[in-house]
């Protein structure tokens, strides 16, 4: 799957810079421990610019192509920031039967952003994930950790406004 | 009294969360009847979430369904003075308790009954007395793996290979110097639609450690590694506990029960790869590589993790050991079909009346899971097909409905078993628009190390692309099915060869509707937005005006209280105004 790369500028700072420094001092004697590092990595940025991957790549001794490899191959690594509140559509089947894809619609209508964008304000961003498996509740979304079920497009602006 | 409170992730996004605050904050009041209030996991009943079960002093379980925050008082005060009839209208109704009753329950025996925070509950509910009876009965290696082959126990992640078989190869599997062999549990549970593997994690996590520990035992390892997939965060926290319990128990790490076994567990969260639940590209997914498939053989149980000896097994399949060893294998097959053993968890989604988790033996009939324990079709409409296997299994059609459940007669019918995902589709839903569902998923999940899966993928979806926008052309149905053998036959893993099914059940009992989008341009379902229109039956609008309010593109005009009209060049097909009409003169065709 094709990934939006941000060309937003890096904002890194210094205490996060020191964060992932010791999250790789931690990890460094394996080099499996790759995917874990980037994982904690995007907690501490909350996406993955080439910036991080370099560090990551030179701390833990790998070819910074392979961790490119990893953030480009797997869903979860984010290339382009988050929002600061990231909606997430369910895209898997249960909820794509009871209309999941009309209430991404909706969201992209209303925030204007497309899916794996980010809004100019950094306020909302938005992606479309896989199962969550909350099935039952179909269709569902997240926005950050709160789970939204049982949608249906016109409960969007509601959700929506909680969070403006 | 005891309130217990169904906390698994389904629950608590239907608000359970807020439910067991306020009792709590209720019981911090003023609780001098000693009610107790604790958690458990998914019971499966995901249709009646937010769940409360009541237990009375003798026992008895009073199961409260729905419950809002705002019913906590009533529930409060029902359990504090034991006047029940408080809560008689929370009552689960007696149709909907034949769901659970009908089923028959192994792998999700203590799920929604267990506190699955607490290893003192599962040690209750008989809890590691199967490693205990290992250990101290001195049973051999060989005599658990016969015991697992007498079940025939088969994998529950979708292939359906004999467990036995495995576990014999990895253990008869020569280990180099170091003697390392590894048992991996593949918990990247991503078939759309599938749900059970995280409801065991989350509902009873010491079942799946005691079912491992067993494997790793009956094959010589010493280290088990869970992987999970990163969309499960509350299984991970969920295990997370369960494993540092055992471990400060004595039921992990070293000299297990005081015998000469050791065994430790460590979790591996994933990142979101559908194609790592595939175990050579799960492998080089815990190795920190991209999670592409190795060629087989070498197959795991002989060159597996860092190419040592390994065995992988799925959630589910572990879940079923301890209770076989418990119970004798023959007790396990003593139920199911000639060639396929013991129950199966299924994950009823979709247009479905009761959805959730129905566990029940092989050789049952899909009808009586859709209609008898699912209770049909939501909203009285009519059932269409059934898909079974997710993304590498296909679409079943009514008049299939009575073949059982059984993995050779599931894939007499072109679909799969799978992990046992069951999403049910009525007449609304168009199996073509479906078929290129999946063909999305696929393309995109597709590692790209085929050929044949990669590209094939993507020019079987562009034709589908185009067959739901009404472009579709004569040849097309000719074209998917060449492609859809080329890529059975030249892909490495199971990806690949089986994501064409899903087109290939569509083509063979769906060929009308495939036929209707491609020579007429129309979509019978009425769910292609490309070839369908909407208008107002006149005869049947009484002019409420409200779909005209709903509709954001201004397409509908119409007095009050005379029937409407939609403007064909202004509507934009979002299908507000269907949803809006409360007497159905929104119609399509």
């Amino acid at each position: 799957m094709q990934k939006k790369i941000s060309n937003l500028p890096f904002k890194g700072t210094k205490e996060q810079e020191e964060q992932l420094k010791a999250v790789i001092a931690e990890n460094c004697h394996d080099k499996s421990n790759v995917m874990v590092v980037m994982q904690k990595a995007q907690d501490i940025y909350g996406y993955l610019p080439i910036e991080v991957q370099e560090m990551i790549a030179d701390g833990m001794g790998v070819p910074l192509e392979k961790v490119y490899g990893v953030a480009t191959f797997y869903a979860q690594f984010a290339l382009s920031p988050k929002g600061q509140y990231n909606i997430s559509v369910c895209l898997g089947t249960a909820c794509y039967v009871k209309g999941s894809g009309d209430v991404l619609e909706r969201l992209k209508e209303r925030l204007g952003i497309d899916v794996g964008e980010c809004s100019s304000d950094e306020k909302f961003s938005l992606e479309a994930c896989r199962c969550i498996g909350a099935c039952g509740l179909a269709p569902v979304l997240t926005v950050n950790d709160e789970v939204y079920g049982r949608l249906v497009p016109d409960d969007v602006d509601k959700i929506l406004a909680k969070y403006a | 009294m005891r309130l217990v409170v169904g906390e698994g992730s389904c629950g608590l996004a239907a608000g359970a969360g807020a439910v067991y605050q306020q009792l709590e904050e209720l019981l911090a009041q003023g609780n001098e009847a000693g009610v107790e209030l604790g958690i458990t996991g998914c019971n499966g009943m995901c249709f009646l979430e937010p769940i409360v079960d009541l237990y009375d002093d003798e026992g008895a379980l009073h199961r409260l369904v729905k419950v809002q925050a705002k019913d906590a008082k009533a529930i409060y005060e029902a359990a504090t003075t034991g006047n029940l009839s408080l809560v008689d209208k929370l009552r689960i109704s007696a149709s909907d308790a034949e769901f659970l009753d009908r089923q028959t329950r192994i792998a999700l025996r203590d799920c929604g009954v267990i506190d699955p925070e607490s290893l003192d509950d599962y040690l209750a509910h008989g809890g590691y007395q199967a490693i205990g009876k290992i250990l101290s009965q001195g049973m051999s290696q060989e005599d658990v793996i016969h015991e697992i082959d007498v079940a025939g126990l088969r994998g529950r992640g979708g292939a359906g290979f004999p467990t036995a078989f495995k576990w014999r190869a990895a253990r008869d599997a020569k280990a180099d110097e170091t003697g390392q062999k590894y048992l991996i549990c593949n918990a990247d549970e991503g078939d759309p639609g599938a749900f059970m593997d995280r409801a065991v994690i989350e509902g009873d996590p010491h079942s799946l450690i005691e079912g491992m520990l067993v494997g790793g035992y009956a094959i010589g390892a010493t280290e088990g590694i869970v992987y999970v997939r990163a969309e499960y965060p509350l299984a991970i926290v969920r295990l997370r506990k369960a494993i540092a319990d055992a471990t400060e128990r004595g039921y992990l790490g070293q000299n297990i029960l005081g015998s000469d076994f050791s065994f430790t567990l460590r979790i591996k969260a994933g990142a979101g790869a559908f194609v790592c639940g595939e175990e050579t590209a799960l492998i080089e997914s815990l190795e920190g590589k991209r999670g592409m498939p190795r060629l087989k053989p070498p197959f795991p149980a002989q060159a597996g993790y860092w190419l040592k000896p390994s065995n992988i097994n799925n959630v589910e399949t572990y879940a079923n050991v301890a209770w076989i060893i418990n119970n004798g294998g023959a007790a396990y097959a003593a139920m199911g079909t000639e060639g396929s053993k013991g129950t199966k968890v299924f994950a009823l989604s979709g247009k479905i009346a009761r959805g959730g988790l129905v566990e029940i033996p092989m050789g049952t009939t899909l009808r009586e899971v859709i209609f008898d324990i699912g209770g049909g079709i939501r909203g009285g409409k009519q059932f269409k097909a059934v898909q079974l296997g997710g993304p590498s299994g296909g679409c079943v059609p009514a008049e299939k409905l009575d073949t059982v459940i059984d993995y050779n007669e599931l894939a007499a019918t072109g679909a799969i078993m799978g992990s046992g995902g069951m999403v049910v589709m009525d007449e609304d839903t168009c199996m073509v628009g479906m078929a290129r569902f999946f063909l999305d998923f696929t393309a995109k999940e597709s590692c790209g190390k085929c050929v044949h899966c990669r590209l094939g993928t993507k020019r079987m979806l562009e034709i589908l692309d185009r067959i739901v926008n009404g472009q579709g052309e004569e040849g097309d149905i000719e074209k998917l099915e060449e492609l859809c053998y080329a890529i059975k036959d030249g892909a490495l893993c199971g990806l690949g060869q089986t994501a064409p099914n899903p087109v290939l059940t569509t083509i063979r009992y769906f060929r009308d509707e495939l036929e209707a989008h491609i020579n007429e341009h129309r979509c019978p379902a009425g769910e292609c937005r490309e070839l369908i229109t909407y208008f107002i039956d006149k005869d049947a609008c009484v002019g409420c005006t409200s779909c005209a309010r709903q509709c954001p593109a201004g397409a509908i005009t119409g007095e009050r209280k005379s029937p409407h009209e939609i403007d064909p060049a202004l509507c934009i097909k979002c299908g507000n105004c269907k949803t809006a009409c409360r007497f159905g003169a929104v119609r399509v065709r």
